[in-house]
């Protein structure tokens, strides 16, 4: 005791001590904290794991019953896909506000995301996650898919899927790079600006076509270099910077040379 | 002893062409026929390859494509098309895409020819207007100019059109709203271009005999006319010294143009072909076959009809469309879609008919300006530029919001405001940037280059010493003509009678004293001559131990 008291005025005291607070809060939040790790496969369980993580996550905004309010949508019977979309896509939890909520690294792990959905899906019936068979690019029909995509996803989310704007900063996100099985639960649920395809508009085989004609865009164009997918003003700013660019440049070469 | 042969082959051939056509004389006359040096000259050059390429890749599609409506059901790659049922003319777009050996390739290079055609001309005719390469004699090759320039829009219009996608329909049903737009004759016009209500099932070949016959046929003759006024008239050249209105600065046709013209073709058809074989353009199939209901986002026409798009986006809808004794007016797409190309082109077609009323100068110009010495014109063209490039951008307006995450709504309005001011603002910043380059010239001209070199008097006098120009750097700054505005003359004439275009002369002074009233007027010999002898001390150069340096008294 004498020893610590001698030494309490010592310079690195502050810094020991901050040391110290740092390790018992993290301790205590480690131990505190919703872990995934005792999840088991029991339905029941996961619910529960999944009401506990709910409401250290998600229930500041949709409140502790995910009856959400004035401005936050309730999760009563949006289904275990909605969930699944959102925050398996890193949409949810929202990081900020904006005008809409952006894609970004997952927050939580599969697992967890499971547990998340049952428990949003025990809340009330909703759309369930698709199966793997319901997702699969190689069961569907890419012409017909193009055809559904044309007349219903295209004005938003251009020809093939390269992306579009909405109004006031809203955007329809490019397809790009997307998991088919959140493809189809966007179809499925409508997240934010997009409006709900169900099955009685778009059927499942035919939510499958799409997806099928989305995997068709992985491998680029056959005539090289796609510049983007964005059509004839991506073609139009190559055809002067690189074409003219060249040209102009040649035509500098050739009239240097002789004077 | 080939040589020889060959030598005597080509000699005897050229003999016998010139004894039956007198053919000797005119090459004889062409192979001299001078031109002078700059790149710049070479950008309707640019123009005149990629039109080859365009006729040679153009004839080799014309061989697989069907122009025609009828509905078939497609067989074949790619998967996403195969089975649907669509047009001929997009079906043949399709097999000549996957099919025809070569022929993806074909259609890349005639699509990027055509937009290289296209930014080629506006940057001629740049080069051109801010030269002032259209003053006398040169106004009706000006206009032969302005008119391939619209013949040119007009060839990539009926072009993109042909394949019957969805995004060269939704192309095609914009123009069937701006031709119904047009007040009482719009519907019965739209019924005649269709054959019917759109889209019909004639469109197609009356666009395709207009591409491959009537618009390239019309460019073809103009660009022979063009080509020989150019003969007609000799080359312009830039100023510098020896160089008058009277005599042409530069190399024979034959052998340096020969051969650095053959070269150029060369280079244009090489850096095209690149482009067709690396870049996807005009992806067809993405779109899918035409039908009038889906419209896909970033649905925009090629770069040089984008401007059209952006004015129409930019007008506001409501309120703009009225109903006149059971007729419809409907401002809110013929302003964008008619009015606005139409000051545009207005402005190409009489712009050096307006400058040469309001110079009164009937001399001929054979030497080129340099752009800071007409400050006004320089201006209008980049306010034109700026209202084009305001317009191209509004076009974009989407890609813009997606790029660069801002709201389209905020872009849009930002544009409503900056299509009113950008071209004013950059009509006064390019005015005063000539005005100011002008002066720098004076300056440079009155009082010579710095050196850096300090030197100090015997008095105690410090003075920095200037280099005078040498002769070919006086000579570009001094010679050029700073017009003053017209002047009226009296409202009456000797007799007090009241004289008749009185009213016409003092509106063209009017439009003359914009033109000219703000002007930098060249160094004279006799300003030369005082600046000299005024700062004779400038002119001490290396000989430092020079009797002045005592005097002190020149300053």
């Amino acid at each position: 005791m004498k020893a610590l008291a001698a030494r309490r005025h010592h310079r690195f005291a502050p810094v020991v001590l901050l040391l110290l607070a740092l390790l018992v809060t993290g301790g205590v939040y480690a131990l505190l904290a919703p872990s995934p790790a005792s999840a088991d496969s029991a339905s029941t369980q996961d619910i529960e794991t999944g009401k506990k993580l709910f409401q250290a996550n998600c229930a500041t905004c949709h409140g502790p019953n995910a009856e959400g309010s004035d401005t936050v949508p309730s999760l009563v019977g949006v289904g275990a896909a909605a969930v699944d979309f959102q925050v398996s896509t890193g949409r949810m939890p929202m990081a900020a506000n904006g005008p809409q909520a952006i894609e970004k690294p997952a927050q939580f792990d599969a697992e967890q995301t499971s547990q998340l959905a049952a428990y949003v899906a025990s809340l009330g019936t909703g759309p369930a996650i698709p199966t793997a068979d319901q997702v699969d690019p190689a069961k569907g029909d890419a012409a017909s898919g193009a055809a559904i995509f044309r007349t219903n996803c295209a004005m938003c989310h251009n020809a093939v899927g390269a992306g579009g704007a909405l109004s006031e900063g809203k955007f329809a996100p490019a397809l790009t790079d997307v998991d088919p099985r959140n493809i189809y639960q966007a179809m499925l649920t409508g997240p934010q600006s997009m409006p709900v395809f169900n099955d009685a508009n778009v059927s499942p085989d035919e939510k499958r076509d799409i997806i099928a004609y989305l995997a068709e865009q992985h491998d680029g164009s056959a005539g090289g270099l796609t510049l983007g997918a964005l059509g004839p003003v991506s073609e139009g700013l190559w055809a002067w910077v690189v074409g003219l660019g060249l040209l102009i440049g040649a035509a500098v070469w050739i009239g240097a040379k002789s004077s | 002893m080939s040589t020889t042969t060959t030598e005597r082959a080509a000699a005897g051939t050229a003999d016998y062409l010139d004894q039956r056509t007198g053919l000797g004389k005119a090459v004889k006359e062409f192979a001299r026929k001078t031109f002078p040096d700059h790149w710049s000259f070479l950008l309707g050059e640019i123009a005149l390859y990629s039109l080859i390429v365009l006729i040679l890749s153009g004839f080799f599609l014309t061989m697989f494509f069907v122009p025609s409506m009828t509905l078939v059901t497609h067989d074949g790659p790619p998967a996403t098309m195969d089975g649907v049922l669509m047009s001929e003319a997009f079906s043949s777009t399709l097999r000549t895409s996957f099919e025809v050996r070569g022929g993806l390739l074909m259609r890349q290079i005639h699509h990027w020819a055509a937009l290289l055609f296209m930014a080629s001309i506006v940057t001629h005719m740049m080069r051109v207007f801010f030269t002032g390469a259209f003053r006398k004699p040169r106004e009706l090759n000006w206009l032969v100019g302005t008119t391939l320039l619209i013949l040119g829009l007009a060839a990539g219009f009926t072009g993109y059109s042909l394949p019957d996608d969805v995004l060269s329909g939704n192309g095609l049903r914009i123009t069937d709203g701006v031709i119904k737009s047009i007040p009482i004759i719009g519907s019965y016009l739209s019924y005649f271009v269709f054959g019917g209500e759109f889209p019909g099932e004639d469109i197609i070949p009356r666009l395709f005999t207009l591409h491959i016959f009537v618009v390239p046929g019309l460019i073809l003759a103009l660009v022979g006319v063009h080509l020989f006024m150019l003969v007609l008239h000799k080359h312009t050249q830039y100023p510098g010294g020896g160089r008058k209105d009277t005599n042409v600065v530069g190399f024979p046709l034959f052998p340096v143009y020969t051969a650095k013209a053959g070269g150029f073709f060369f280079i244009v058809f090489g850096v095209i072909a690149l482009m067709g074989a690396t870049m996807a353009i005009n992806n067809v199939w993405n779109y899918g076959p035409f039908d009038p209901s889906p419209v896909s986002a970033g649905a925009q026409p090629d770069w040089y009809m984008l401007f059209l798009e952006g004015s129409l986006r930019l007008m506001p809808g409501q309120g703009t469309e009225w109903v006149i004794g059971g007729y419809t007016l409907s401002l809110n797409i013929l302003v964008p879609a008619v009015i606005v190309p139409g000051i545009l082109f207005t402005f190409l077609f009489v712009y050096p008919f307006v400058e040469a009323a309001v110079t009164k100068d009937k001399r001929e110009h054979h030497v080129l300006d340099r752009p800071r010495n007409v400050p006004v014109r320089t201006a209008l063209g980049v306010a034109f530029l700026t209202a084009f490039i305001i317009l191209a951008l509004a076009g974009s307006n989407d890609l813009i919001a997606t790029h660069f995450s801002l709201s389209i709504n905020a872009i849009t309005w930002a544009f409503r405001i900056l299509i009113f001011v950008g071209p004013w603002f950059a009509f006064w910043v390019t005015k005063r940037i000539c005005l100011g380059l002008q002066r720098k010239d004076r300056e440079l001209v009155l009082h010579g280059h710095e050196t850096g070199r300090i030197v100090r008097f015997a008095n105690g006098e410090y003075i920095e010493v200037h280099r005078p120009l040498d002769d070919q750097e006086r000579w570009l700054r001094v010679n050029y003509d700073a017009h003053r505005p017209l002047e009226v003359e009296p409202a009456t004439d000797s007799r007090g009678v009241r004289r008749k275009g009185y009213k016409q002369d003092r509106r063209m002074a009017r439009l003359s004293r914009f033109f000219y009233e703000d002007r930098v007027e060249p160094v004279t010999p006799a300003e030369l001559e005082a600046a000299h002898s005024h700062g004779a001390h400038d002119e001490i150069g290396a000989a430092a131990g020079r009797e002045e340096i005592g005097s002190g008294s020149t300053h």
